[in-house]
Parts: structure tokens; sequence; C-alpha cells
């Protein structure tokens, strides 16, 4: 009889919540609800590339673009997927995996496509060069903003 | 090395650049002046052109004199530290068509883009990794081109 009353009360979806409160809590709390872009780069290079290491830079804020554009990212993949790999495959790589962000929202893409012996040998990130106001009035760029905004 | 990596960062800096005359013409070609193939067939087939008439050809924002993206900047400053100014640059920010045009061709999502002997090489992050790394001095002998830096790690040997 209770177990009837709890599932005429409470819907599947709700008890399913309960079951897994961590995840649902998770959601709330994490950092990077407002940086979709930044999450699914994140994310789709941890699926595919199975990183040892990874790093995902927004610099927007160091270009010609509004503040909390997410325009410009710095990346640091260290995956033994890459051995072996010419770097050029090792970008293609990358840059297959985030092809609809680059499609879509993504203007620049700095890549570092390390195997994880590389890594260990020279554990430091690269710094992007000064920007140069390219972006600053550049169609292409600001359609791609106006596609993230909505 | 080490030395090399200072040098780079020294001339990646802004305005720290010491341009030299450049000796090459900066062929801007698919101008909106010139005769233009609308089509993505005739994009293609330009640059399919392009990209084989010198030994070293750029697609970048801006052109060598004023880059208009630091990263365009940075390509442009590697060849000149290699001693390589006899190249040419396209500027896709002045057609649109060309832009995207040699994006799908190289199929390369972003600008730079460096072609070596009519052969995709990769765009600032690679050119950057094989200066560091020597590659770069390797890969310019092939095409016949002496880099400068050879001469200059000789003689502080």
């Amino acid at each position: 009889m209770f177990p009837a009353v709890i599932r005429s009360i409470w819907p599947a979806s709700a008890r399913l919540a309960i079951r897994q409160p961590l995840g649902h809590f998770r959601l709330h709390m994490d950092p990077d609800v407002s940086r979709p872009i930044e999450r699914a780069i994140r994310t789709k290079l941890t699926d595919t590339l199975r990183p040892d290491h990874l790093e995902v830079h927004n610099e927007s804020h160091m270009h010609a673009v509004p503040p909390g554009s997410e325009s410009h990212f710095r990346v640091l993949v260290v995956s033994s997927q890459f051995e072996g790999l010419p770097l050029i495959q090792r970008h293609r790589l990358v840059n297959e995996t985030l092809k609809d962000e680059l499609k879509s929202y993504v203007h620049a893409l700095a890549i570092q496509a390390k195997t994880p012996q590389q890594w260990a040998t020279n554990p430091t990130l690269a710094k992007s060069p000064p920007c140069m106001g390219g972006s600053r009035g550049d169609n292409t760029v600001e359609e791609k903003q106006k596609a993230g905004r909505e | 090395m080490n030395s090399l990596i200072r040098a780079t960062a020294r001339c990646l800096r802004p305005g720290s650049a010491v341009y030299l005359t450049r000796q090459a013409d900066t062929r801007m070609c698919l101008t909106p002046g010139q005769r233009f193939l609308c089509s993505a067939t005739g994009i293609k087939k330009d640059l399919a052109e392009i990209v084989k008439k010198d030994k070293v050809v750029v697609f970048m924002k801006g052109d060598p004199s004023q880059p208009m993206c630091g990263f365009s900047n940075a390509v442009v400053q590697i060849l000149r530290m290699h001693g390589v100014d006899d190249y040419a640059s396209y500027n896709v920010l002045e057609d649109q068509r060309l832009r995207q045009g040699v994006k799908d061709f190289s199929n390369w999502p972003t600008i730079p883009q460096v072609y070596f002997n009519g052969e995709f090489v990769g765009g600032c992050d690679i050119l950057l990794q094989m200066h560091q790394n020597g590659d770069l001095v390797e890969e310019l002998e092939k095409l016949g081109i002496r880099s400068a830096l050879v001469d200059t790690e000789n003689k502080s040997k």
C-alpha cells in the first residue's frame, strides 16, 4: 500500500532526483553553468580524447570582444591518443572534436596537444600573443556572438 | 634554445618588432576590383593554384606590414626571425569568400594558415612549435630556404 501511495504522490522524475541527489545538486552548483561553450569544450574533449590533463582557458577578455564573450579559447590537451601523431593530426583531432563550436560560437582556438611524456618533460602552458584588434568590427565575430546570445 | 625562445617572446611583444623592408610583393588576389569566381568550385580552384604558386604562402588577417591579429602577427614574426620575407600573403579580412574558402579548402577552422610548397603546414600554434623544436629550420631547408637562425646559431658557437 505505502509504495503505491508514494508512487502516486511523487512522480518518477522526482524519485529519480532523490535517488541521485548529488547529481541534481551538482547541476545547480556547477560553476560553468554561465559558460556553456567552455563547458561544452571541456566535455567534448574529455569524452573524445580521454586526456590525462586538460585545461580550457577562455581568453576572450584578451581580445576586442564584449565582456563575458566565449569567442577565443586556449586548450591544453595531454592525451596518449596523440602518441605517434604529427602535430597537424593532433590539432585536426581537436578541431574535429570541437567542430560544432568552431562553426558557431568560437572564433579562435589555440591548441597545445601533447603526449603524457611530452607533458611530463615540459609541463608549461603557452601564452597567446597580444590582440591586435582584428576582432573589433569583425562581422564574423559579431555574428557568432549574436548566435551565442540567441 | 632558451635564447631562441626569449628572442621569440621579444618579437611577439607588440611594438618590439623591427619591420624589414619587404622584398616580396604582397599579392592580394581576389580583391573586389578583380574578376572573381563566385562559386565554391571557383574558390577551391583558385586556392589550389595560389598555394602552389609560391614556396611559402600565408593566409592571415592584415598583411605582414600591418597584421590585424596577434596570431597572424606571430606567424609573420616567426618567418621574419628565420629571414623569410619573400612569401605570398593574403588578407582574409578583405574578402569573406576567401576567408571561408580557405577554411573549407584546408579543412581548418581558423586563421592564420601557412602553406609550404602547396602543402598545408598549420596555423600559429604549429608554426611556433616547429620554430621552438627546430623543425622549422629543417622544413625551410627542404624548400631551399636557409634560415637566418642557422647563421645566427653558428656565429654564437
